[in-house]
């Protein structure tokens, strides 16, 4: 057990790559055979790996707010190292990966027929570099997790996927990679001026405030392309429709939490005053994010883009929690995400469902499936609501905390962002209607077989976490808390008591005070 | 332990009938869910002798649910006499509908869902009435909505059913956008979410100011009005009210537990629940009382001319919640509760009852094609009748004792608004004895049948299952009155409530006893005049009604089309969200920032490159690569100067 703890993160890297070699020597004559047998040992290696990631999780000490399940060698050079370590906040990330992967193997089950040994293996490295990047406490190692996801997730949307897959694989690389470029020539400036690749003596580095401006927005460069944040949201919808299901769910469930996981790990910590000062500029595009992108959409005619535009409002909820700098907010931004993941991946596995069988993402193709795919139509509406938000499903709990942190920091950013709920209700259930109720008219359509087993076997899963991330929130609540608490004690001590002072005694105040006027 | 068999048996039966409904047959499904009701009914009364009539109070606490920062709420239940009558009105109805469906849904295919949709539509209701703080109240409150919307979309083959499922939700949701604004509100003033937190701490922040969207205002009046602005779209007021006559969509049974008896009423039960924050707040208590008395007269001159059955009674539920409103707003809290009690008897008895001749007449629902109806159908014709008299307040029926109360508190209150409420309130008495009466006259009178051969002499009574439900509603509706008016709204009011509403020696309700004779028989001339021009006009000299309208052609489309607020908000919101989300797609992703950005530098750069004819690989990478280079130098140059000074 000793053993299994000391190495524990090696070992969730380490796995993913030895099950992606057995693959690599699997030869047989019969293709069938063959893809078989990869198909198993890949599924195997990410329940192996899921495994671990509880066992991580459950050997994790909540009320200890350091990094805990350190490894540390020096891998170059004196100052670049291999340093792992996990806490609070990017623990239940790796869960998340974990989580999901066995899930996405299972799911190209029998939709990827061609290449399936390339498209395993893509998949397993990406597991690697993703807990890679949620446990790397080197930044020179971050930045090389973060980078090289980019490149399995590159091949797996322009080989497995759609019509346009190549348009859309260079967009989301370039876009991303543009992004990292800038952060790379930060960390570089980072290093020389500070001697250190270390993220835990980074992050209690106070930077000069104007240099921390500088370092800021190269940082948020790379994470708002990475989130994304309006304006630099444009890869993400075409990615998603032309990756491939499995593709999508990874994209939309780990890699966009990249973005939000950077801003706790990087920007906050390293960079308390400039994230004071930049705050407003994350709330006015968060909050444009939201409305912007729920209205368009409204009005998507592809199922995946729609879902798309989606978690680009779901993210600005993200965005809008973390920069409020309290508990609430915080807690409710990682909750969201961690919901996010699990939920925009199933509607992305929805989706996978229905295109699998009639091979269009059109929505005017279907309508009905609620008279002839009953088990799927269930499904299908439980997710909409996680989306929408619904108290009891895992949506709710972050969406509310989010807001209320909002409403704690200026009552403007509830109140903008409030609208997202609402627009978030209008797209997913006209959605839900023209998808699943209607009537049955379409004959491919009525030719649609209800979920299999193995279909079954996929979402049921998904369905039990929703429920009790919605339901009994404390289990992914409490090993937050005392990272994200201690976040804000020492690097934002002022800001609770700011926060206070929206509220106050006695004749109301002629002229707003300073904080409300900082967030305009 | 009983409180959580009350709260949970509803929802076992709805997992039940969600995951093994189609293992056994349909009957099997009806009867658990049918039955686990009908326990929580009985068990909800003897929680009713407890609670109200014994004076305990309980708080049972059921599970942890979030705890973050200085927030933290749990899953638990708050037992006083508010939540007890509110116990007994939903799973009384609940039980009672569910066996009325029996007949009413005899030749649906779908059964256990539909039984299970009204399960967990009760389990959701009773979670919002048993909380004790208020995000699990916002559990309820859209877990209710979620159930009305499934239930209205019930026949989802339907596109105006699946249309007006949307717009239910929807509109619930603009509600519930300042609902949550309220709760977030309430957490920064009072530092905490849970009831007993508040009410204890309420006239500690009596002079608090908040600033709220860059303006200091009063705390507690920006909290309740936001809060209001919740109940508003649940409870279908002014504004908020459009989802409601649409979601008569749903089968008869639910329009008469959800849009009448039950759902409805929540927004009237979270004012009533809140009532010692209101207290602190005039401005929030006016705004209830305009609101309320607006609704009750507008709601009053649509249905004045609707000619589908449902429809009239629904924009009569409107207009009566209404009249709970301004009784709330006027703080005559206990008036309000009653009449949500009273209400729920007569209301539903109407809607169940409209759902019988519906039910005779081969799920016809225009009233112009109904006539002559009291001779073949005399069992639902006494019991429309006697929903009718309750409703327009005969003296001796429940409606008498509840709406009287209330018209008599706004006469005697002092408070702003009070005075509009009652004259609005006594004009909204006439009308609604005018409606209620044409209804009637239309349906059961009105010379013969007027639908077609087939139906109308097929018309027959509904089956005795449908029937019994019936005759026990009509009981409340008749003695519900007289029973319970000295506890809710007399003498015995404060042992009766005992905390769970704001009740003081003196208070509105004790002047209300006291008002003038004529007003005091101002209702029951008003709905005796109701009576009489219903009568003339739609018994005695048929063509006055077609000659009106055509006199006032304008005044007559005008309410026939619901004062156009469809129109309006189909004008200002609806289309223009679609319309933004097209420009902002094609003008803003596609053209503007994909034109300018990846799409624009590859052209510009493959343009450059063309005319240099130095570059003609075309591939985007290399000039992705120059694109980078340029950027990176740009930021290092600014990182540079940036740290040299």
């Amino acid at each position: 057990m000793t053993f299994l703890s000391e190495y524990l993160l090696s070992m969730m890297l380490a796995v993913p790559l030895v099950g992606a070699a057995i693959i690599l020597l699997i030869r047989h004559q019969d293709q069938e055979i063959a893809n078989r047998n990869i198909r198993n040992v890949a599924f195997l290696t990410t329940c192996v790996t899921f495994v671990l990631t509880i066992l991580m999780w459950i050997g994790f000490d909540n009320s200890n707010p350091d990094f805990q399940f350190v490894e540390s060698y020096s891998w170059f050079g004196d100052t670049v190292k291999y340093h792992l370590g996990v806490d609070g906040i990017s623990m239940l990330f790796i869960v998340l990966t974990g989580f999901l992967m066995p899930i996405v193997i299972a799911a190209s089950w029998e939709s990827v027929q061609t290449r399936v040994k390339e498209y395993m293996i893509a998949f397993l490295v990406l597991e690697t570099l993703m807990v890679g990047v949620f446990s790397a406490l080197d930044i020179f190692l971050f930045y090389v997790f973060f980078e090289g996801g980019l490149i399995p997730m590159y091949l797996l949307i322009g080989i497995w996927g759609g019509v346009n897959r190549i348009y859309a694989s260079f967009k989301f690389f370039l876009y991303t990679l543009l992004g990292s470029v800038l952060m790379l020539v930060a960390i570089l400036w980072m290093v020389i001026e500070t001697g250190t690749t270390d993220i835990p003596v980074l992050m209690t580095t106070d930077f000069a405030a104007d240099v921390q401006n500088w370092l800021w927005l190269a940082f948020f460069a790379s994470f708002a392309v990475k989130m994304p944040m309006w304006p630099v949201h444009t890869w993400l919808p075409d990615a998603h429709v032309q990756a491939p299901t499995g593709g999508s769910v990874i994209l939309a469930g780990v890699l966009l939490k990249m973005g939000g996981y950077g801003f706790l790990r990087f920007s906050l910590p390293m960079f308390p005053e400039a994230t004071e000062h930049f705050a407003w500029l994350v709330f006015a595009l968060s909050i444009i994010a939201v409305i912007y992108t729920s209205l368009v959409a409204l009005v998507q005619e592809d199922i995946k883009k729609l879902i798309a535009y989606s978690s680009v409002a779901h993210m600005g909820f993200v965005t809008i929690g973390i920069f409020v700098l309290n508990t609430n907010g915080i807690e409710g931004s990682i909750f969201q995400m961690l919901s996010h993941g699990v939920v925009s991946g199933a509607l992305f596995l929805c989706v996978g469902v229905i295109y699998d069988r009639l091979h269009t993402r059109e929505i005017g193709r279907y309508g009905g499936l609620a008279i002839n795919m009953k088990i799927y139509a269930v499904t299908f509406v439980i997710f909409s609501m996680a989306s929408v938000g619904l108290p009891g499903t895992s949506g709710f709990v972050g969406e509310f905390l989010v807001l209320n942190g909002a409403f704690q920091y200026d009552s403007w950013i509830a109140f903008g962002a409030s609208f997202g709920v609402v627009l978030g209700a209008a797209y997913m259930l006209y959605l839900v209607r023209r998808v699943i109720f209607g009537d049955l008219t379409k004959d491919d359509v009525k030719a649609m077989p209800d979920l299999s087993w193995r279909e079954k076997a996929i979402f049921a899963p998904l369905i039990a976490v929703v429920l009790w991330m919605g339901i009994y929130p404390k289990s992914f609540l409490d090993p937050i808390h005392t990272s994200v608490e201690n976040l804000i004690e020492t690097r934002f001590p002022e800001e609770a008591a700011r926060q206070k002072q929206s509220v106050k005694a006695g004749a109301p105040v002629a002229s707003s005070d300073d904080h409300s006027a900082d967030a305009h | 332990m009983m409180y959580k068999l009350i709260v949970f048996l509803p929802l076992i039966g709805f997992l039940f009938a969600g995951l093994f409904g189609s293992k056994f047959s349909d009957r099997i499904s009806q009867l658990v869910t049918a039955g686990l009701v009908t326990v929580s009914a009985v068990l909800s009364w003897m929680a009713f002798a407890d609670v109200a009539l014994g004076g305990n109070q309980y708080t049972v606490l059921v599970l942890e649910w979030v705890s973050s920062g200085a927030l933290s709420f749990d899953w638990a239940f708050k037992i006083d006499t508010l939540t007890v009558v509110m116990l007994v009105v939903v799973n009384s109805v609940s039980a009672l509908v569910h066996w009325y469906s029996f007949g009413y849904m005899e030749d649906d295919p779908s059964k256990p869902r539909f039984f299970g949709y009204l399960s967990l539509f009760t389990f959701a209701m009773l979670m919002l009435v048993t909380s004790d703080n208020l995000v699990q109240m916002f559990f309820g409150w859209e877990g209710v909505g979620l159930a009305s919307y499934l239930l209205i979309g019930y026949y989802y083959k339907k596109p105006s059913a699946n249309a007006a499922a949307i717009k239910a939700f929807v509109v619930n949701r603009v509600g519930d956008f300042g609902f949550s604004l309220g709760i977030f509100g309430a957490f920064a003033l009072f530092g905490s979410v849970m009831f007993d937190d508040i009410f204890a701490s309420a006239d500690q922040y009596a002079d608090y100011y908040i600033n709220f969207l860059g303006t200091d205002f009063h705390a507690i009046t920006v909290i309740c009005i936001l809060l209001f602005v919740g109940a508003m779209g649940k409870s279908a007021q002014l504004g908020l009210h459009t989802w409601l006559p649409d979601a008569m969509e749903g089968p008869t049974p639910v329009s008469a537990l959800i849009h009448a008896a039950t759902m409805v009423t929540a927004g009237v039960f979270l004012v009533a629940r809140f009532s010692p924050v209101f207290e602190m707040s005039p401005t929030a208590l006016a705004v209830v009382t305009i609101i309320g008395a607006t609704t009750a007269f507008f709601a009053a001159t649509v249905g004045l001319v609707q000619n589908d059955i449902k429809r009239v009674i629904a924009y009569s539920t409107c207009s009566q919640l209404g009249y709970m409103f301004f009784a709330l707003g006027v703080s005559a809290y206990g008036a309000a509760i009653f009449h949500l009690f009273t209400h729920a008897f007569f209301k539903a008895l109407l809607f169940l009852g409209s759902g019988a001749v519906i039910h005779a007449m081969h799920h016809e629902q225009d009233m112009r094609n109904y006539g002559g109806l009291a001779k073949k159908i005399p069992f639902t014709f006494a019991m429309m009748t006697i929903g009718t008299i309750a409703l327009t307040g005969f003296p001796g029926t429940a409606g008498f004792y509840s709406k009287d109360m209330i018209l008599e508190a706004a006469y005697a209150s002092h408070a702003f608004g009070a005075q509009y409420a009652f004259v609005l309130g006594i004009a909204a008495a006439f009308m609604t004895s005018f409606y209620s009466w044409r209804l009637a006259h239309l349906t059961f009178f009105n010379g013969e049948c007027r639908a077609d051969e087939h139906t109308a002499s097929h018309a027959h009574e509904a089956p005795w299952i449908m029937r019994l439900p019936l005759v026990i509603l009509a009981v409340g509706a008749l003695f519900a009155g007289v029973v319970f008016a000295d506890m809710f709204v007399g003498e015995g009011r404060f042992a009766f409530w005992n905390g769970a509403l704001v009740t003081s020696v003196g208070d509105v309700l004790d002047e209300a006893h006291h008002v003038p004779f004529a007003v005091k028989a101002a209702p029951f001339v008003v709905m005796l005049l109701g009576f009489i021009f219903a009568t003339v006009m739609y018994y005695k000299v048929t063509d006055i009604p077609e000659r009106m309208a055509k006199t006032w052609d304008g005044l007559y489309a005008f309410l026939l089309n619901k004062w156009y607020f469809d129109e309006l908000f189909n004008f200002i919101f609806i289309r223009p969200a679609f319309w933004l989300g097209r420009v902002f797609w094609k003008k803003g992703d596609e053209a503007t920032i994909d034109g300018f950005g990846p799409n624009g530098v590859s052209h510009a750069i493959a343009f450059v490159a063309a005319r240099a004819r130095k570059l003609q690989t075309g591939y985007v990478y290399h000039y992705a690569f120059a694109m980078i280079i340029g950027l990176s130098l740009a930021i290092t140059w600014f990182m540079v100067t940036g740290s040299s000074h």
